[in-house]
């Protein structure tokens, strides 16, 4: 199946330190993954650095010792020239993000700290972003978002992405969706920047090389008082992965091998640095998949090098000035992992654990009752496209229950007017349609994490469910006999195709 | 270890940066961690011997004990509840019950009632009575990885509200670790060796901080932790507000 080494110390020169430690925690590895995981043939060893020319020092790091990209910026955002992983120190914050299920008790917290009358510390540099129990008759949630409402007026908060309607979300031009794509489609996201916001998917906009992590209230409500956060600089570990990513693959796929790697607490307290040419190969809403889970295996922070693609992608969608950094060559990196994604077969996580990696095919007979496609992790405009290419390769249609919740307003537009690639010039949401799949619902984080009891596609009894999104421990849909079998779109859609946890190769090849 | 290690110089572009002026203020310095109870003995530490008051609560027999330095004994005393590895945040407060605001004193009540209430149904033994809103359990003992997943703070709350004064776990996840120190609500302790295999839930056991040792009176074994550090003082001040008032890194909030 996968292939992945450790590095191969003869073959690479790229880092020389500390190889062995990359060694010792592969082999804490899972089972299954110390069975299947071979050695890569030495044809994949080359990566290139990112250039280093026309740099100023400061993004260069001017420095006698090497930093990772993440050293740099608590280097910049903590106003010193060199730290070392391990180091506390008061990070300045450029955007603090909060949603309506911590954002009430952070400004809570917040009012009760710096006083009634306080003021925040910059109301440009916040965003709140109602996104998870939005479509709810459940009262108390409906009022944390009211509570987020008269916050932000009180506070004069620029950026808040209201919703007042929520009969038709569409009636809500603020209203945008779940929090972590809104903030990239919206042009929080930037190259060298410190992110941080009281969810743990914080870590999705690392895909624009910035340090972006989650924190909880009593943290959110002190960076709300004083735009500064006690930090500790983490150790990087280094993902590299090289080799031309197969059609039936997608980010997810790499992200579940990770973590099948490494266990849920491979990564606790560190960075996690993902380059190679796959990566520099990936899109952004590709990249931003592989960030988003580096969580589910304990990681403070993922990030990848900002390129030309994120700046295109940043092009029309923000004009503050940023800076990016990259690693240096001699930087230091606690281990470094190497994959063959040539070789990678789709994966999924079973029952109930991110990390319980298995592949897709090794589980083509376990019966499945429904699918979802939604969430930061699976419900962007291409984690849609990549689902209906699928169903319009097969042309059949769905066997279970398949309900799709677009993350944002945006995405949900892109699944009505984006024509899909070689269908003739059909949107996703007519291929759906055709397919027999449920009409995709009002955008927001949904069944995801369950919610409320009337939550859409909320795992109300013990059913087995393949699902886009991040998290399989029990009871994280809702019921919590439930088992959800974590997933790319691709092996999403091919499952609901059969009925079965399926290898989209049935379909895509 | 320590996700969190705060160190008592205070920072001066901190200070001198601060912009706003805050004007009103509280009262009470550690009101974080209990809002809705009245000043009792249990957890809200100080560096002064505290009376001890029974309390008809089941919770966490505890006892400060100023020693002749400033370095408080700290003794938590109760029965202990036992869980396995990667315990996550969705088992501990399951998210239908994140509309509760942990800064509002009765839905900070009302998320005690409901800790735990996530695990599996082949935990026989729950760990809040159904009616009730605080646990008969005072003390945690897990394994490895405990608090993973989302970021949600009302984890270390919903535990700290049902009565918890300590958890003992082979490891942690890192946003839990920071959140209870940061809250203040529990202590994340980590053992050496995995306690929860030779633990069983309703044993009495004993933590002495200052010792770094966890007492299984019914096993009649004992078990040295690691230090908790830096964090420690954090937590006992009442989190990192009430910490960073102590140490003078920001202002005390004044009646006006």
């Amino acid at each position: 199946m996968a292939a992945c080494s450790t590095v191969a110390p003869p073959s690479t020169s790229f880092i020389s330190n500390k190889k062995d430690l990359g060694l010792s925690a592969f082999s804490s590895a899972s089972p299954l993954s110390s069975q299947k995981c071979k050695r890569t043939s030495k044809t994949v060893c080359s990566v290139t650095a990112p250039k280093q020319s026309e740099r100023k020092p400061v993004t260069t790091g001017s420095v006698k010792t090497g930093m990772t990209m993440t050293e740099k910026i608590f280097a910049r955002a903590s106003e010193k020239t060199q730290l070392s992983p391990g180091e506390n120190v008061w990070v300045n914050v450029d955007v603090l993000m909060t949603h309506d299920v911590c954002g009430p008790g952070s400004f809570g917290i917040f009012k009760k700290e710096f006083g009634q009358n306080a003021k925040v510390w910059d109301r440009e540099k916040i965003v709140i972003i109602p996104d998870h129990y939005i479509f709810t008759s459940d009262e108390r949630a409906n009022r944390n978002v009211d509570i987020l409402r008269d916050f932000c007026t009180e506070q004069n908060i620029k950026y808040f992405y209201d919703i007042k309607d929520l009969g038709n979300f569409k009636a809500n031009p603020d209203y945008k969706g779940v929090c972590h794509v809104a903030l990239a489609q919206e042009g929080h996201c930037r190259p060298g920047e410190v992110l941080l916001g009281t969810d743990s998917h914080t870590c999705t906009a690392g895909a624009f090389g910035q340090f972006a992590t989650g924190i909880g209230n009593t943290d959110a409500g002190f960076v709300l008082g004083t735009g500064k956060l006690l930090l500790k600089v983490p150790p990087t570990l280094r993902f590299v992965m090289d080799g031309e990513m197969p059609d039936y693959l997608l980010a997810k796929d790499l992200i579940l091998q990770i973590i099948g790697e490494i266990s849920v607490s491979g990564a606790t307290y560190k960075a996690m640095e993902f380059v190679g040419s796959t990566v520099e190969s990936l899109s952004m809403e590709e990249r931003m998949t592989l960030c988003n889970m580096v969580v589910e295996a304990g990681g403070k922070n993922g990030i990848v090098p900002a390129d030309s693609t994120t700046y295109k992608y940043l092009e029309d969608k923000t004009s503050v000035p940023y800076e990016p950094v990259y690693s240096d060559d001699k930087a230091r990196f606690l281990s470094e992992y190497r994959f063959d994604i040539s070789k990678l077969e789709p994966l999924v996580a079973k029952p109930h654990s991110p990390d319980n990696r298995a592949l897709a095919r090794e589980c083509k007979d376990v019966k499945i009752d429904r699918v979802y496609i939604g969430s930061c992790t699976g419900g962007k405009t291409e984690d849609f496209m990549a689902a209906a290419k699928v169903f319009l390769a097969s042309g059949k249609k769905v066997k279970v229950p398949t309900f799709l919740v677009p993350a944002t307003q945006k995405v949900w537009m892109d699944v009505y007017g984006l024509p899909v690639p070689g269908s003739g010039g059909k949107t996703c949401s007519q291929i759906f349609e055709e397919a027999g799949c449920d009409t995709p619902a009002s955008p927001s984080c949904g069944a995801c994490l369950g919610g409320p009891k009337d939550t859409y596609a909320r795992l109300n009894e013990p059913k087995v469910c393949v699902s886009t999104t991040n998290r399989n421990f029990p009871g994280r849909m809702g019921h919590k006999e439930g088992e959800i079998y974590l997933a790319s779109p691709y092996t999403a859609a091919a499952s609901a195709l059969t009925g079965y946890v399926t290898d989209p190769r049935e379909f895509l090849q | 270890m320590a996700a969190i290690s705060l160190s008592l110089s205070p920072n001066p572009s901190f200070t001198t940066t601060t912009t706003h002026k805050p004007s009103h203020s509280l009262s009470t310095p550690t009101f974080l961690k209990f809002p809705t109870e009245s000043p009792s003995t249990i957890k809200s530490l100080t560096h002064a011997p505290l009376p001890h008051t029974p309390t008809p609560t089941p919770r966490a027999t505890f006892s400060t004990r100023a020693a002749a330095s400033t370095t408080p004994s700290t003794t938590f005393h109760g029965l202990c509840y036992v869980l396995g590895d990667n315990i996550d945040t969705d088992q501990i407060i399951p998210a239908e019950y994140l509309t509760l605001v942990p800064s509002n004193p009765s839905e900070y009540e009302k998320l005690g009632s409901y800790a735990l209430c996530g695990l599996p149904d082949a935990h026989s033994t729950r760990f809040v009575t159904p009616g009730e809103t605080k646990s008969k359990y005072s003390i945690i003992i897990a394994g490895a990885n405990f608090g993973c997943g989302s970021s949600r703070e009302h984890a270390p709350v919903a535990l700290g509200a049902a009565g918890v004064a300590a958890v003992v776990a082979e490891s942690y996840a890192r946003i839990f670790f920071r959140n209870s120190v940061a809250t203040g609500e529990v202590y994340p302790l980590e053992s050496e060796v995995r306690v929860c295999e030779e633990c069983k839930t309703g044993d009495v056991v004993s933590i002495e901080l200052s010792e770094s040792r966890l007492i299984n009176h019914t096993t009649g074994k004992e078990y040295t932790l690691k230090p908790i550090g830096d964090a420690g003082p954090v937590i006992r001040a009442g989190g990192i507000f009430a910490y960073a008032r102590e140490a003078g890194m920001i202002p005390t909030l004044t009646s006006s």
